[in-house]
């Protein structure tokens, strides 16, 4: 047999193998998460190593207590959703405000130091949080900011408009340029034309944008606990689960409820706006 | 006309982009520039109502740190880490990437379940690992006992030295930062999968059909014709990974809490900050971080550009 003909055949067997190496790599932890969120902590200690769930066993009692209320004996998670959507929802808001009109500027008009802009985006998005985690620690203590979640939404914002406007710009320079001529011609101004032109075209490419930017606030640790640490009914989620799962009190089957709970909306939104996401955030690499 | 019309847009411009520009002023330079600043100033953590902005400058906050053996500890570390992190991510998102380039039914599927640990909240996902991982009561544990015959568990988290019998040696491992790895390559992969994907499905087909022709097999094919094309991808993303990885906080952090061999600079500057509350001393460590960070990258690019320049 020829070296080609063993090749051909060795990746034709190699190729469902991989695939399926990797989806129960990255799928086996969520499925885990979701069954021992899923079995009370006694039948976890008796059966550790199962991941079958017995029909019999089954609870929900575990979600009930990790979003209780403290003071009814729960871990109150259903307050920490809430501060963490608002957090989430209020730096998607302002970033697509200052961001649709910036991403416009950088790929539509012409004004002294454009190109620099664009490389002081990049530097500010790959910069490293930790470095800037100092400053605005000592800046909020001085100002007794720490705890409040506005302190928050503004460090979310410098970390997340810099991406949204590479991404939203992208878009813009794929919409011709004569349609925007035409509004201009008809008498519009240029924010006419933003308005009534560009945005409703660019709209498939905000919301992308807007649920990437809901995603990192969501998500986001470091300065959730460097900021809200000390206040617990300003906690958001994923400070949350991070400072219980420390403590041995919980067991182990609340706080997965937990993690469930704060896994399910981001992985949902993801799933509805997958294709758009990832052409938004590789459409440079297919240029090369 | 045109010249106003022009002359217009550029306010328009500026005007436009001047709420991004003020806050990246606000929150990212102004606060960087003061961190150099609180670097070179004797700040703890109770005093810092009263220092004021030009305190006496000193150097003694990066005379303590360059003292300590931690900080070359840290430094080792994060190094081994970032490269270890890094290459893995990227091998494994270029598997999956080329597993996945020829269509099969629910690829659609795959490809997006694959992007699931990037996107899932890094707090749930160690917390996950952490559990899996535990010691007593954890699954791999458990399965590696009844499965491979382990004798004793292994505390992948908090064992800073273990040891594995290759051929009958011996060989030392750093367990947990081992572990650390191997999250941060299962979390990190689907951002390399979906830039080296994009790329693939972007690759013009002649090529390859032309080398078929001349009776070039699969490997010959991948590795004179297709990684060549990928390689600048690659570059971009061993650039983008370096950085993040070099910087990267929450996965250490929640996974170990820096224990075990696995105290990175960044997890070391948050306990400056907020355990010996000595603002400085983090503030000196975070500087020299960073400038690590651009003269490692500033040596790459060197490297890079010039091989390109050997290259034409």
């Amino acid at each position: 047999m020829s070296r080609d003909r063993v090749e051909r055949a060795v990746f034709a067997v190699l190729r469902p193998v991989v695939v399926g190496c990797f989806l129960i790599a990255t799928l086996l932890p969520f499925y885990a998460m979701l069954m021992l969120s899923l079995r009370p902590i006694e039948d976890l200690l008796r059966r550790p190593d199962s991941l079958l769930v017995d029909l019999s066993r089954l609870t929900l009692t575990t979600y009930a207590d990790v979003l209780r209320p403290v003071a009814d004996g729960g871990q109150g998670f259903l307050g920490l959703l809430g501060n963490s959507a608002l957090v989430a929802t209020a730096s998607v808001l302002v970033a697509l405000v200052i961001a649709v009109p910036g991403a416009y500027a950088v790929s539509r008009l012409e004004f002294f130091g454009r190109r620099h802009v664009s490389a002081l985006f990049l530097a500010v998005y790959l910069f490293p949080g930790i470095v800037l985690a100092i400053p605005l620690f000592v800046l909020l203590t001085k100002m007794q900011l720490r705890g409040s979640l506005v302190g928050l939404v503004l460090v979310y914002l410098a970390q997340t408009v810099p991406v949204a406007i590479y991404m939203l710009k992208n878009y813009f320079e794929t919409i011709p340029v004569s349609v925007e001529e035409a509004g201009l011609v008809d008498g519009l101004s240029r924010v006419g034309v933003i308005r009534r032109i560009s945005l409703p075209l660019a709209m498939p490419s905000v919301v992308a944008t807007g649920i990437f930017v809901f995603m990192i606030a969501w998500n986001e640790f470091l300065f959730a606990l460097l900021f809200l640490v000390e206040r617990r009914d300003s906690w958001t989620v994923s400070l949350g689960l991070a400072q219980l799962s420390g403590s041995i009190e919980v067991p182990t089957t609340v706080l997965m409820a937990g993690s469930v709970v704060i896994t399910v909306p981001v992985v949902v939104l993801f799933f509805l706006t997958e294709r758009l996401l990832s052409q938004g955030l590789t459409s440079g690499a297919e240029k090369g | 006309m045109a010249r106003t019309l022009r002359q217009h847009d550029a306010r328009t411009g500026l005007l436009l982009l001047t709420p991004t520009l003020v806050i990246v002023l606000a929150v990212v330079l102004v606060p960087l520039a003061w961190s150099v600043l609180i670097a070179f100033q004797r700040v703890r953590l109770i005093d810092v109502g009263r220092t004021g902005l030009f305190d006496k400058l000193t150097l003694d906050n990066f005379v303590r740190v360059f003292a300590s053996d931690a900080l070359w500890n840290s430094l080792r570390t994060t190094v081994l880490y970032t490269a270890g992190s890094t290459f893995l991510a990227i091998a494994l998102g270029l598997v999956a990437a080329l597993a996945l380039r020829r269509p099969f039914p629910g690829r659609a599927f795959v490809r997006a379940a694959m992007l699931i640990p990037y996107v899932a909240p890094v707090v749930a996902v160690t917390f996950v690992w952490r559990v899996l991982l535990n010691p007593e009561f954890g699954l791999v544990n458990s399965w590696g006992r009844r499965l491979f015959g382990w004798d004793d568990p292994i505390a992948f988290l908090s064992q800073a030295r273990g040891e594995i019998t290759l051929f009958g040696l011996d060989v030392p491992v750093p367990t947990a930062l081992l572990t650390v790895i191997a999250f941060e390559g299962w979390r990190y992969f689907p951002f390399a999968f979906l830039f080296l994907l994009a790329r693939l499905s972007a690759l013009p087909g002649d090529q390859e059909e032309a080398a078929t022709v001349d009776g070039a097999t699969p490997t010959q094919r991948f590795r004179h014709i297709v990684l060549p094309q990928l390689m600048p991808v690659i570059a971009v993303l061993v650039v983008l990974r370096t950085i993040w990885t070099f910087n990267e906080f929450d996965d250490v952090f929640l996974l170990t809490g820096g224990a075990a061999g696995t105290e990175v600079v960044s997890v070391r500057v948050y306990e400056l900050l907020t355990v010996q509350r000595n603002v400085g001393a983090a503030a000196a460590q975070s500087v020299l971080l960073a400038v690590v960070l651009v003269v490692l990258l500033g040596a790459y690019l060197w490297l890079l550009r010039r091989r390109e320049g050997a290259g034409s």
